[in-house]
């Protein structure tokens, strides 16, 4: 029920927060952007259930082929995508194949591990990547040749959105597909996955190199809005915070992800808008609280507060 | 030869021997159990015929090949699958979801991106046959978890048998289930496909001597004796090991 | 061979700094099962207690680095009943979040009190000269660096081979249940390990200022690094950390003389390869 009406509602949302930030358009395009990243987290943890904490260099992988790609070959937005998307897979696949032997903490300590190894090659390859300064001149061509990005970020955020609900789309009928059944087997059980003659480490690789076109799509989608990649692509940081909306949003259901960026990133606004140091208390805080009051995320807060509501009928 | 031929088989867990010198045969048609004191080394035979272990000697040949370089992923794609002694289901998953898995499998689908996983014909009869043979319908749409643990047993067999094994392994198909439902299991162990090669490994002696048409005795890694129930039940040596003696638990 | 001897002294150095921040982590992560990324957040409030009293209140070295390991040792040990005994049970990624939201706290806590500036810790006097060896001299803080690394070495072996905690502490380590099963009081032991871990975090972080210089940002800049070396020594093996520590101080330090721009990089591809022929890291403990 929720799983179908959810996106529509989130939708709607994103459409009335449009007209109603007509200021802030920038700010919502940052969410669009982020729902993708998260988005593609999703797929590689909570539907395949592989606990990474690097999943900013893929995103960072995508944001530096798109804008390197739009600057020396082509500035048309959706090749851009598409060569960001490839980057991004490319890289996950090979590094996927390393990682994705190692289990728990070791595991974990490798995607950390991954992404900053392209932090630092990003931070070393100044010549090409504008190092600690950031790729700039990134210039866009129209979006199919017919919307140009405008400044106070028109085009830029129905260009975020388009994507962002066709990634949804793709990854909805996935999690439906043979092959998002079978993640969600290994997540369960991966010895019976093995005993009903999968290759379990095969469909991971496969599902953490999708993750990884995913997350790339996203960072050129950044690369492309604000026309600057940094380094901070790359950083600690972007992963964990991925990591802290979609935990916040809930696992698992594909509109989590995107209600726990929405919820993540308001919060973010006005916590660094009233105080900026502070910021990290604030997100320090939510995480404690989270972890300890809503491990299933927000998803989960219609069911607890029904069976709360059951009790108290009850008793 | 068809079947199964397991020749000198020994595993070693640093020092403890655990399987020594095994030679076993299982045939299509066949129905044998495996019995033996706990910590005779059942449980490990089995994971080293079905690939989960690494044995330290000995071959494993099944329908004349050898098959013993072959993952457990592999030998399942040949046709010799186990349930496991403590079911490791897809608790979150429906039965009909558990069921469709392992046939999506089988059926090379299990990359397929772009259809729905419940949209194939094919795919869903064998789900519908499955579930009308271990007559699961009234819980189809439940998830696992929330299932008596007697019906769990039922569905990892039907899962199991969704691999179209031509071996069967079942690590006590009974455990853990209530006295009152084992005629579940009985029954439905006797409605597997007669040319199914089965292999039980149970504690439950109505139940073994109720299904098992030949039965082998393990002690300590070793084979002790085998032959048909009565042979067994008649065997002074069985009976002080294990039948008579101290019992299973 | 004065090159030789430089990335031997400051590789091992380093090492030991390395080993000191992680030992700890590395033994909280074999006995309690618990993915602790907050560990570095005790080395740094070690260097920010101590940049506070030393340069601050005006303390000489030597107390400044008992107090702050002391303050360091006396907050962990409440994180550790309130925090820490709740997610042991916790599944790798709730811990991991749990952990982050930690550190996080670290980081607004240290970055509110003292800014988000580098917080240096004054020196001893005598530890900014050389030592003169004879044939060729040497920094002094390196070499006091290697005796402290070495007296925390010889202080463990002793405390766990030779004292009552030390047995009760491996025998936890290594089965749990039997351990509590003979009596063992395990909550006990897991807190005073915790805190010991803490107090050996912030020894290091202070001492080594100078290799791994203190800001808020500490435990996030160095995590990966700590990470490491507990992955490839081997959860809960302390030989394995310390040979794990001193290999990779090695390493990075040999990378760093050797080829500069690309010592980073070079360091990371070869721990990688390392952890995908070895993914249990280095000494393997029984299960
Ligand atoms: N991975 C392992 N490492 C070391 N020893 C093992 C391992 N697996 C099993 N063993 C030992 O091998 C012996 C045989 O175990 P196994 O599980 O095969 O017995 P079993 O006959 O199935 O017993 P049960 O009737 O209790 O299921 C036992 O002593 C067990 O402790
Ligand atoms: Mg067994």
């Amino acid at each position: 029920m929720m799983n179908r009406i959810a996106p529509f509602a989130l939708l709607a949302l994103a459409v009335a927060l449009y007209f109603a930030l007509p200021y802030n358009l920038a700010f919502l395009t940052r969410i669009l952007i982020m729902a993708v990243l998260v988005l593609s987290l999703d797929l590689v943890l909570g539907f395949a259930g592989i606990a990474t904490l690097g999943q900013a260099a893929f995103y960072g992988a995508g944001a530096y082929a798109a804008g390197l790609f739009a600057i020396h070959a082509w500035a048309d937005p959706i090749a851009g995508l598409v060569v960001a998307g490839v980057a991004g897979a490319v890289l996950a696949f090979i590094s996927g194949l390393i990682v994705l032997r190692a289990h728990g903490l070791t595991l974990i300590m490798l995607t950390i591990a991954v992404a900053a190894i392209c932090h630092e090659i990003a931070n070393k390859a100044r010549d090409v990547t504008g190092g600690a300064d950031g790729l700039r001149g990134i210039r866009m061509e129209p979006v199919l040749g017919l919307f140009e990005f405008d400044f106070v970020g028109q085009t830029g955020f129905w260009y975020a959105l388009a994507v962002l609900a066709a990634v949804f789309t793709f990854l909805t009928l996935l999690t439906r597909a043979p092959f998002g059944l079978s993640l969600r087997g290994i997540h369960e059980s991966p010895e019976r996955m093995a005993a009903i003659g999968t290759s379990v480490y095969w469909r991971r690789v496969a599902a953490y190199t999708l993750g990884g076109a995913i997350a790339g799509v996203a960072g050129a989608l950044s690369a492309q809005v604000t026309q600057l990649v940094s380094l901070e692509s790359f950083s600690f940081t972007l992963s964990a915070e991925a990591l802290i909306m979609l935990i916040l949003g809930g696992t698992g259901r594909l509109y989590g992800a995107v209600l726990g960026t929405l919820v993540f990133m308001f919060v973010h606004h006005w916590a660094a808008a009233n105080d900026p140091f502070n910021w990290l208390f604030v997100i320090g805080a939510l995480v404690l609280a989270v972890v300890f009051f809503l491990p299933r995320g927000l998803v989960a807060v219609p069911t607890a507060l029904k069976r709360l509501g059951g009790q108290n009928a009850g008793s | 030869m068809q079947g199964l031929e397991v020749r000198g088989l020994s595993k070693k867990f640093g020092g403890l021997t655990v399987s020594e010198n095994i030679d076993f045969d299982l045939k299509p048609g066949d129905r044998k159990a495996l019995i033996g004191p706990n910590g005779a080394g059942k449980s490990t035979f089995s994971n080293l015929v079905t690939g989960i272990l690494p044995p330290s000697s000995g071959t494993i040949r099944f329908d004349g090949v050898d098959i013993g370089k072959l993952n457990e992923a592999q030998r399942v794609k040949r046709g010799i699958a186990k349930t496991f002694q403590i079911t490791t289901l897809f608790r979150d998953l429906t039965v009909r979801e558990n069921l469709r898995l392992p046939i999506l499998e089988r059926q090379g689908r299990g990359f397929a991106m772009f259809r729905r996983a419940d949209g194939n014909g094919e795919t869903e009869a064998e789900v519908a046959a499955l579930i009308d043979a271990f007559a699961l319908e009234p819980l189809a749409d439940k998830r696992v978890a929330d299932l008596a643990y007697g019906q769990q047993r039922l569905v990892e067999l039907a899962l199991t048998l969704a691999l179209k094994p031509r071996v069967l392994i079942l690590d006590e198909p009974a455990a853990g289930v209530p006295s009152s439902e084992t005629h579940l299991i009985v029954q439905a162990i006797e409605a597997l496909p007669p040319d199914l090669a089965v292999l039980i490994i149970e504690h439950d002696m109505d139940l073994v001597f109720r299904v098992a048409a030949q039965i082998v005795v393990l002690v300590q890694g070793r084979i002790l004796t085998e032959g048909t129930p009565q042979e067994i039940a008649a065997n002074a040596q069985v009976r002080d090991l294990y039948l008579g003696g101290h019992g299973h638990d | 061979m004065t090159l030789f001897l430089n990335i031997l002294v400051d590789g091992v150095a380093y090492g030991m700094i390395l080993f000191m921040i992680s030992v700890g982590l590395s033994v909280t992560m074999g006995l309690m099962r618990v993915v602790n990324l907050a560990h570095g957040g005790f080395a740094l409030l070690g260097g920010t207690f101590a940049h506070w009293f030393a340069a601050e209140l005006g303390l000489p070295f030597w107390p400044a680095l008992v107090l702050a390991v002391a303050l360091t040792v006396a907050l962990s040990l409440p994180l550790e009943r309130v925090i820490y005994r709740r997610i042991y049970g916790f599944t790798d990624l709730q811990q991991v979040l749990a952990t982050i939201g930690l550190t996080f706290l670290m980081i607004a806590s240290v970055n509110l009190w003292q800014g988000s500036s580098l917080l240096p810790v004054p020196l001893l006097e005598g530890l900014k000269a050389s030592v003169d060896l004879g044939f060729r001299t040497l920094p002094a803080h390196r070499l006091m660096v290697i005796a402290a690394g070495l007296a925390v070495v010889l202080g463990l072996w002793w405390l766990l081979e030779r004292t009552r905690f030390g047995i009760r502490l491996r025998a936890a380590v290594d089965n749990r249940g039997t351990a509590s099963a003979h009596g063992i009081n395990t909550d006990r032991i897991f807190m005073a390990a915790f805190g010991l871990g803490a107090g050996l975090a912030a020894l290091g972080g202070v001492l080594g200022a100078e290799i791994l210089p203190i800001d808020a940002y500490y435990p996030l800049r160095y995590m990966v690094l700590f990470l490491i070396v507990v992955a490839v020594g081997g959860m809960g093996s302390i030989a394995g950390s310390f040979l794990a520590a001193i290999g990779l101080g090695l390493l990075e330090t040999a990378a760093r003389y050797l080829a500069p721009d690309f010592a980073t990089i070079l360091f990371f591809a070869l721990v990688m390869a390392l952890l995908a022929l070895r993914p249990n890291g280095l000494i393997v403990r029984a299960q």
